[in-house]
Order: structure tokens, then C-alpha cells, then sequence
């Protein structure tokens, strides 16, 4: 196989039959076109409508609260995350290699400040600028102390409005509370979306906001959206997804990858690799004997075959 | 358009077989792949002319 | 004359084709096969992708979500996108078992390589750029693996601003200019002969 056949390598001289491509392509527009346009007017496409931080405080208002205090304590998602928003954390390694590290924090967050404490500055809560200012004067330590157990209390009683009232969590309390009518308002939103133009395009607050929270979590989670239930292939509703990601996707779901910290590089690193060998597929051994030992081939040029007594 | 679709936007049906889990509407895709590949192999191509040699 | 850039470029380009050979009317008698249809059916979805694609940039992103005629064309730009991957697979899957990789025609193979992962990165975008739940969904999980890879820290995807831009200019760009060459391959080198078709009808040189 790996000489090249003569036969291969020259301009076809042997029969040929007249082959109309530009009529194949007319008509294969034509044919793909009405097919499209049949399937879409028969099955239309998913719409789920966007999920706002208002939605989420109306309908999990303790999750929010909870998740508020998290941003505060520096428990959630982000405010743990690590390049490129924060240097709260160093980010996945691959092996020795510290590639979320190197690439840097080009993207900032401080979420307690972001999400939480610059937002109430709108606060229309007549307690609120005392709290902000109670805040804002304690050490780091205080802070962290007044929030780390404000969320301890909050996972105990389970709701925001069954913790009783303590000195203990500070300001915490009425900042959370203050933020969460901040967002039922629908103020939050656009708070969140315009601190960089007030004609916004971009939702990297909001979205890493409303992702640290389990409500829009398990409304993925409904869905099979998930990584670990194959939710990169998914779509919303019963529509087909991206197929196409299989490959990646797959490797979400099995050992070692399943339970490692590091899963996201990894198969990220794995899938270069194996796109590698997809290009160079041609000079993989045995990988470019399959088509010899397989015989598909013979179907495809049967006639060919046939005519030639091969 | 809207008014003739049928409506897909209810929660898929899906296929579990070990750790392997594929929403009924993507293995439908890949089914069609599979059926076109082995169709396209099998059905006879039509052409109306006879070989002609050079 | 020779050391001329312009002359230089048309030795390279213009003239390493034949007329015959660009727009050929006929095609080697073993070329006779509904595999063959799938790399024009590929390409076939590719421009109703890219027809729908404009149709919906001229009213702009949010459009399909309040307009009938938006969403059925949107509807038409999603499932052209399923069916280009499933008329693409098929050829992928043709080509790999006719082993068409033979006699000078690798590049070809990489160059159609090239287009399975561009349209993937391409298509990602699209799907980040639906200004609705799937969108969000997406963005926040698929964040992770490019932060991971240090691609976030230029690529954010809950930048949808970046992303509507990259997935209607940079990226549509990159991989028609991939599907060009790919196919300007294909015409330069001729559909490859079948498996041991050698010792027939004057074949070789």
C-alpha cells in the first residue's frame, strides 16, 4: 500500500462515460432545498426561551439567596475558578503542564464585588447602603468569616427565611436579601450586562452568576443537557443535537476521565490526538489497510469489476 | 410555519445501554447515515450510455 | 518575464488546469455509484446553510424569535446544518473504504478532514449564538473545556457578541476557503481509480 500504484498516481486514459456535474449540483440543490424546507415547515426548530436572574429569584429564591452568599464566602463555581476571570484557584492541569494557569486571568470576575456588592449599590432597600458599608469597611477575614457562616446556616435550615436572625453573619443577611429583591425587580439583569457599555453583547456576568446556582443546573439536568449524561450530543425538546460531537462527548462518560478533577484538559488534550490521526488517517498503519481488508470497495465499483473480469 | 409544525418540544425519549445514552432523535440521524452509506452502496446508479473508450 | 510575481502566479494557478479538467463533462466508466453524490449533496446543504445563514443576518439575531417567517428560516439553517453533517459522513465513511487517499491525493483526505472540523467549530458558534436557553446552556458548559485549554482566555463563549461575529464572518470564511481547495483537489487530481486497477485498459502510463 504504501507504493503508490502507477495507475493511481496518472490522468484516467482508460473508458469513460459522459457525466453532467453541473446538472447533478442543480439538482441536488434543488432536491436538498425541499427537503429542508419540508422537515422545517413539518418540525420547525427548539426555541427554550433564555433564563433570567429574575426568573431564578422568583422561582428559587432560597437557592438564590444561598448561591448570593456563596459569591460572598467565595464557595461558588466562580468565585473558586481560576484563570481566565479570578487567581482564585490555578485552573485544570494536564499532567505537569499548567495550561489554564499560563493562559492567564484576561476575563475579570470578583464575584462577591461583580455580582454582588457593586450591583446593590441600586439597592432601592432603605437597610441596604448601611449593610454595603458595614461591609466594605471589615477586614477579608471578617467578611469571609460572616459569609462562610451565613451559607453554613443556610444548608442547615435549608431556606433563607427559616435561618433566625444573629450578628453573626453581619451584613450578610441584608445583602442577600437586598440582592434578591434587586433581581425579582428585573434590575439585576441589566446591572450585571452593562458595566462595560450600557449597550450590551455580552452575559459573561449574568450567565457565570446564574450558572453558580443549582435552579439552572437542574433545568439542564431536566433536559440531559449534563456532561455526564451525554449532553454535549443534546438538544432541548426532542430535536436531534450535535451528533457530531459523539467522540468527545463519549469520553465524559467513562473511566479515568469520569471522576477526574482534571477531566475537561485531558479530553480536550485526547481529542487533539485523536483529530490528529483523523487527518492522517491515510498514513496509519493497518488503520489504511481496512479499505483492502474490508471490502467495501467491490460494491462500490462492482460494475467496474465486473466489466474488467477483476 | 409555526402552525403546521409538529411539535418536538418535549422532553426526548433516550436510549440507555450500559453507559451509552442517545436521545432517541439523534440515534434517528445516525440510523439515516447508516441506511443512506449501505442505500448508496446497494442501489444501482443509473446510466443511460454505454462505456465509451478513448 | 518569468521573475514577474503576476506571471509567477499564474504558472502556479491558472494554468495547472485544463478547461476540461475544471468543469469536466465526462468522468472515468467507474464512476458509476450513488456514493459519488454525497460529496455534491455535502456541498448542496453547505448553500442552503449559507443562503438561510444571510437570510437571517439581514433581520438580525434576535429576529427568528418574534417572527414566523424568522424561525421557519431559522428551522431551515438548522436542519440544513443536520443534514450536511449526514451527507458529509457518508462521503467521509465512501472515501475512507475507497481508499481515496491513493496516488498523490492525501492532501485531499486532510483538506476534507480540515472541513469536518471546521464546520464542528463553526457550528458550535451557531449554537451559541440562538439568544436563548440552549445557548446559555452551552455556553456555560462548553466555557470549561477552552478555559482548561487556555483558548477562553481569547475565546469566551458567554461573549455573544464575539461569538455572533465569529460564527457569521471569521469562521464561514475559513471553512468555505477549505471547501474550495478541497474540491479544487478533487477536480486537479481526478476521481482515484478503484482498488487494483491497474494491469486494465491502458490506466497507467
Amino acid at each position: 500500500m504504501s507504493k503508490e500504484r502507477n495507475v493511481d498516481l496518472a490522468k484516467w486514459s482508460g473508458p469513460k462515460r459522459p457525466y453532467d456535474l453541473v446538472k447533478e449540483f442543480v439538482i441536488a440543490f434543488l432536491v436538498v432545498g425541499l427537503l429542508v424546507g419540508a422537515i422545517s415547515a413539518i418540525f420547525s426548530s427548539p426555541d427554550e426561551p433564555a433564563v433570567t436572574l429574575q426568573q431564578w429569584a422568583n422561582q428559587a429564591p432560597a437557592d438564590f439567596v444561598a448561591t448570593t452568599a456563596g459569591e460572598l464566602a467565595g464557595t461558588t463555581i466562580s468565585a473558586a475558578y481560576g484563570p481566565p476571570y479570578n487567581n482564585a484557584a490555578e485552573g485544570l492541569k494536564l499532567g505537569p503542564l499548567k495550561i489554564q494557569k499560563w493562559a492567564g486571568v484576561t476575563i475579570p470576575v470578583n464575584p462577591a464585588v461583580d455580582f454582588v456588592a457593586t450591583p446593590l449599590k441600586f439597592s432601592k432597600d432603605p437597610s441596604v447602603p448601611a449593610a454595603l458599608a458595614q461591609w466594605n469597611g471589615a477586614s477579608s477575614d471578617q467578611q469571609l468569616k460572616w459569609a462562610t457562616d451565613y451559607s453554613t446556616a443556610l444548608g442547615k435550615a435549608g431556606d433563607y427565611t427559616k435561618v433566625t436572625a444573629s450578628d453573626a453573619y453581619g451584613p450578610v443577611p441584608t445583602m442577600a436579601t437586598g440582592l434578591l429583591a434587586l433581581a425579582q425587580s428585573d434590575v439585576l439583569d441589566g446591572l450585571l450586562t452593562t458595566t462595560v457599555t450600557p449597550y450590551p453583547s455580552d452575559f459573561t456576568k449574568p450567565m457565570l452568576f446564574l450558572a453558580d446556582g443549582t435552579y439552572f443546573d437542574d433545568l439542564g439536568a431536566k433536559q440531559h443537557l449534563h456532561g455526564d449524561q451525554w449532553g454535549m450530543m443534546n438538544e432541548t425538546g426532542s430535536y436531534p443535537g450535535q451528533s457530531w460531537l459523539w467522540l468527545f462527548s463519549l469520553w465524559y462518560q467513562v473511566e479515568p476521565f469520569k471522576s477526574s478533577e482534571n477531566a475537561d484538559i485531558q479530553i480536550f488534550a485526547l481529542l487533539m490526538l485523536l483529530n490528529l490521526g483523523f487527518i492522517f488517517m491515510p498514513k496509519i498503519p493497518f488503520i489504511n489497510r481496512l479499505p483492502r481488508l474490508i471490502p467495501f470497495h467491490r460494491l462500490i465499483w462492482r460494475r467496474y469489476y465486473k466489466e474488467n473480469n477483476l | 410555519m409555526v402552525l403546521l409544525a409538529i411539535s418536538l418540544n418535549h422532553p426526548a425519549h433516550f436510549f440507555n445501554w450500559g453507559f451509552i445514552s442517545i436521545s432517541i432523535p439523534n440515534l434517528i440521524m445516525i440510523g439515516i447515515i447508516f441506511v443512506l452509506f449501505f442505500l448508496a452502496l446497494l442501489l444501482p446508479f443509473p446510466t443511460h450510455d454505454k462505456p465509451k473508450g478513448k | 518575464m518569468s521573475s514577474m510575481w503576476t506571471t509567477k502566479l499564474r504558472k502556479a494557478t491558472v494554468e495547472k488546469f485544463e478547461p476540461q479538467d475544471v468543469l469536466p463533462d465526462d468522468q472515468p466508466s467507474y464512476v458509476a455509484s450513488w456514493i459519488y453524490v454525497f460529496g455534491v449533496l455535502t456541498l448542496s446543504s453547505l448553500a442552503i446553510i449559507i443562503i438561510t445563514g444571510l437570510v437571517l443576518t439581514t433581520r438580525g439575531a434576535i429576529w427568528w424569535h418574534s417572527s414566523n417567517v424568522g424561525h421557519f428560516v431559522n428551522s431551515m439553517h438548522l436542519w440544513s446544518v443536520e443534514l450536511f453533517f449526514v451527507f458529509m459522513v457518508v462521503h467521509l465513511w465512501g472515501k475512507f473504504w475507497m481508499a481515496a487517499w491513493r496516488g498523490r491525493r492525501f492532501a485531499t483526505w486532510v483538506t476534507g478532514a480540515f472541513c469536518f472540523l471546521a464546520s464542528v467549530a463553526t457550528g458550535f458558534t451557531g449554537y451559541l449564538i440562538q439568544w436563548d436557553f440552549d445557548s446559555q446552556w452551552i455556553a456555560t458548559q462548553a466555557k470549561d473545556g477552552l478555559n482548561s485549554a487556555g483558548i477562553g482566555s481569547f475565546f469566551n463563549t458567554l461573549n455573544t457578541g464575539q461569538a455572533i461575529l465569529l460564527h457569521v464572518s471569521l469562521l464561514p470564511l475559513v471553512l468555505t476557503f477549505i471547501v474550495i481547495w478541497h474540491v479544487i483537489l478533487v477536480r486537479r487530481n481526478g476521481v482515484v481509480p478503484p482498488l487494483d486497477a491497474k494491469e486494465i485498459a491502458g490506466g497507467a502510463e
